[in-house]
């Protein structure tokens, strides 16, 4: 058997803190051949970016520190190395790419500086790296590369800084490419295309990547073989097929089942009384229009789901509806009242119909106040919903209505999982018994098995309570399972309203298709029909 | 509190108090620096009265005497001044006058700085840019300079000073103030109340408030030592306190024509002040740990090591 690229022994990696001694990895082997793409799969908390920052000495030592094992590279021990053997690896045999290229890209050089750096750091003669951080540039759908290579990172979209992150990981032609979340902060659109980019140009260099990701699509698209982490431990490996197909531990078949974009869809509804009717909101910030005339109904227990990409002006929307930010022009009616021009007196009574939840639970959560603060805040601010001595109970009430327990009440938001936390900002909202909930983005930053509890406690909401929802998503599969209406927005206007059936089994607008197929399904033989098709007009 | 000893029916969680002792055992530091200006603060109440006499009873033939001669009586330990007063008389007498100006002054400053700026950060721009400009008047003057025509004008007593160095000083808390209000005020969870309706005022002191107020108290503990000695530049220039009155820095400035040849007349003051302000420090630094849930298990997992 051919000696393995890359070989993890028994890695243990481990973090001194005053609460004790705290494994972050445990035992893990894996290997890698050229040419091969592994993926790692696992939740927040499951060790999987540890390993490899471990592959790239990039844990802090101390806390951390690597108990036990071997990372063989082309059978040399990596761990055994001088600093200065390592850092002659570092770059020029493995590379690494982030989640967040913006912050991995120096904000006061050029990119092409940084690129050319990369290679002259590591002995390049200057006018060949010059030479080469041209080609790079273009080789990554850069466009225009020569005046690419004097601009700053912030001129660059999500997307293009990828790209050139792709393009200096490259600059050294490394064995082995680690992608930790590559393209969790990108539009699903843009990420189907970086990721056929890294396909693109493993087949033309040899390397070997290892991508690190929470999202089963991006492991179906593009990796051959995947291991799955859970709490520091490696719970199963395989092949994609084999894992996806026949998952044998019971926690990847918790997360294949989690997966959303499987279950019925909602049947249509009959058309009803709307509760709340939007005609025509416009709004600009400055010379840049966000919302360019949006509008649609919605009636009491309805879910409305509103998706788009990064400036679609699907969010100003929500704060436009909920008068955090004041609307151009517009009308939205709210039982026969148009809100926009409400006074404050009347704002003020709205507020107990209108809520919202956030996207980040972390920081929609005041962390200063404990569980029992944030939630009973509600009846301080609107004293006539429930008398003072009634509070504790209801707070026990409402937690336990989300999946929490009553003992929760005095312990504060950081001493919760993001899920959790997102629960909590979930009761908070009903302490006011509201009609309409705004979620914005809610499920975006939950874990795939959390995301589909959270939404199956909304739907229970939506079905018990008669609440109606607009919920707010990037992606289109999240909102599969959940909605009534669908409504497709694109730089500030609606693309398509309709049925949750009508856009998902028949789109009619060709933005509608286009984000339909990029987003990417955990199944791996769906998935290669989905890029067959893409390739086709190609 | 009714709402605390509810809480204890369903978690037993210690009660607040024995928590906060407990938190001030872990840390030694804050613990030494809580029990000296304890001290220090009973020496300011009682000194007056106890030693006033001995403070200011002359002793020629004592001029200059050095420390350490332990046998003499207790309060000429720390050496005499240059007309043979007790040093250490003359600083347990002179703490009451230093830690009122001082404290007075941090605290009206801090107080008046804090609220202008929570209102400049806060309320209507216009409001705000009247605010800012007016503190970039008073930190475009020599605060020196203004202590001066002030007490000129309105003659010299410890309430003036304590209103002079106060006023000197409200710039500093107000910018820091505005510029973390405007931060604050942006994040998610501010946004949250303002959507479940809660008033202006509800979100500033609700909300805002308890997210910049450990950054104030650091700054205010470290002003401490900075209105101490601008009082002392005051009382050297003859319109801050005046002798027989004495305080710290007056102590020092007295003492700075004899630093060659009696070093001491300056040093046990100076060291007073460093010491205070030192304490004061350690202290705010253990109180804003102490304070913030996030940061707490810091100290109740070291003293739950040590004990």
């Amino acid at each position: 058997m051919a000696e393995p690229l890359l070989d993890v022994r028994n890695l243990s990696v481990e973090f001194h803190t005053l609460a004790g001694i705290v494994p972050a990895v445990r035992n893990i082997s894996y290997r890698l051949d050229r040419g091969e793409t592994l993926a790692i799969l696992g939740e927040s908390g499951s060790g999987k970016s540890v390993s490899s920052s471990a592959i790239m000495n990039l844990v802090d030592m101390p806390p951390g520190r690597i108990a036990s094992g071997e990372i063989l590279l082309d059978g040399k021990d990596l761990l055994k190395m001088t600093p200065a053997e390592r850092l002659e690896v570092n770059g020029r045999k493995i590379a690494m790419i982030f989640q967040d290229p913006l912050s991995h890209l120096n904000p006061v050089y050029t990119v092409g500086w940084q690129i050319r750096e990369a290679m002259t750091a590591h002995g390049t003669p200057r006018g060949e790296a010059e030479a080469e951080t041209l080609r790079l540039l273009g080789r990554v759908g850069i466009p225009e590369p020569e005046r690419a290579m004097g601009k700053y990172p912030h001129e660059f979209s999500g997307g293009q800084r990828q790209r050139v992150m792709i393009a200096m990981a490259l600059a050294l032609r490394p064995d082995l490419l680690i992608a930790d979340e590559p393209t969790t902060a990108l539009d699903v659109t843009v990420q189907a295309e970086v990721l056929a980019l890294l396909k693109e140009l493993q087949r033309e260099t040899g390397m070997a990547i290892l991508i690190i990701t929470h999202d089963l699509g991006v492991v179906a698209e593009i990796a051959d073989r995947v291991v799955v982490m859970e709490k520091g431990v490696l719970v199963e490996s395989g092949t994609v097929r084999e894992i996806y197909h026949a998952p044998k531990h019971a926690y990847t078949r918790k997360l294949i089942a989690a997966a959303p974009g499987k279950g019925d869809m909602h049947p249509p509804l009959a058309r009803r009384e709307p509760l709340l009717t939007v005609r025509d909101v416009r709004k600009r910030y400055g010379a840049f229009e966000a919302l360019k005339g949006v509008s649609f109904d919605l009636a009491a227990g309805e879910t409305l789901a509103i998706v788009g990409e990064s400036g679609s002006g699907k969010s100003t929307l929500a704060r436009v509806l909920l008068r955090l930010d004041e609307p151009d022009s517009g009308v939205a009616e709210w039982k026969g009242r148009d809100l926009f021009t409400l006074s404050p007196a009347e704002l003020f009574r709205l507020r107990r119909d209108l809520q919202m939840v956030f996207q980040d639970p972390t920081q929609s959560l005041n962390p200063r106040m404990t569980v029992y603060q944030l939630i009973s805040e509600a009846w301080v601010i609107h004293p006539d919903i429930l008398p003072k001595s009634k509070w504790r109970a209801r707070v026990a009430e409402l937690l336990a209505q989300v999946g929490l327990s009553a003992e929760h009440m005095s312990r504060y938001p950081h001493q919760f999982s993001g899920g959790q936390r997102q629960r909590i900002a979930i009761a908070r909202a009903l302490a006011l018994e509201p009609k309409l909930i705004v979620c914005d983005e809610a499920v975006s930053a939950l874990d795939v098995s959390v995301q589909a509890q959270v939404i199956a406690l909304l739907d229970g909401l939506r079905r018990d309570l008669g609440i109606s929802f607009i919920f707010i998503a990037h992606d289109l599969p999240v909102v599969r399972d959940f909605a009534d209406q669908v409504m497709v927005m694109r730089r500030g206007e609606v693309v398509e309203l309709g049925d949750v059936r009508q856009v998902f089994d028949a789109p009619r607008e060709a933005y509608t298709q286009a984000l339909l197929a990029a987003s990417l399904d955990p199944d791996p033989e769906v998935q290669a029909a989905h890029r067959a098709r893409r390739l086709e007009p190609a | 509190m009714s709402l605390s000893s509810t809480e204890n029916a369903i978690l037993p969680e210690p009660h607040p108090a024995a928590r906060f002792l407990r938190m001030l055992w872990a840390d030694k530091f804050a613990l030494v620096s809580a029990l000296f200006l304890i001290m220090v603060l009973i020496l300011a109440i009682i000194g007056p009265h106890w030693l006033d006499d001995v403070a200011v009873k002359q002793n020629l033939r004592g001029r200059n005497l050095a420390p350490f001669d332990w046998s003499r009586d207790w309060f000429y330990w720390l050496g005499a001044d240059a007309l043979g007063r007790p040093l250490l008389a003359r600083i347990i007498v002179a703490a009451q006058n230093t830690l009122m100006v001082a404290a007075g002054a941090v605290l009206l400053s801090s107080i008046a700085g804090t609220f202008l700026g929570l209102v400049a950060g806060f309320s209507s721009p216009r409001l705000g840019q009247v605010i800012m400009r007016l503190a970039d008047v008073i930190m475009s003057f020599p605060s020196l300079l203004i202590a001066v025509i002030v007490l000129y004008l309105l003659g010299s007593s410890v309430l003036n000073l304590i209103l002079v160095l106060a006023i000197t000083r409200i710039p500093v808390y107000l910018r820091t103030a505005r510029a973390e209000v405007l931060e604050i005020r942006e994040r998610m969870f501010v946004q949250a109340a303002r959507v479940m309706g809660a008033s202006s005022r509800r979100i500033l002191f609700r909300h805002i408030l308890p997210v910049v107020l450990p950054t104030l108290v650091t700054l205010a503990t470290l002003d401490f030592a900075y209105v101490m000695l601008a009082e002392s530049a005051l009382s050297f220039l003859g319109i801050g306190i005046q002798p027989p009155e004495i305080t710290w820095g007056l102590m020092i400035s007295q003492g700075r024509q004899y630093l060659t040849n009696a070093w001491w007349l300056s040093f046990w003051p100076g060291l007073a002040i460093i010491l205070t302000t030192l304490s004061l420090n350690l202290l705010s630094n253990w109180l804003r740990i102490a304070l913030d849930p996030v940061q707490r298990w810091r100290l109740e997992m070291k003293g739950g090591r040590h004990g």
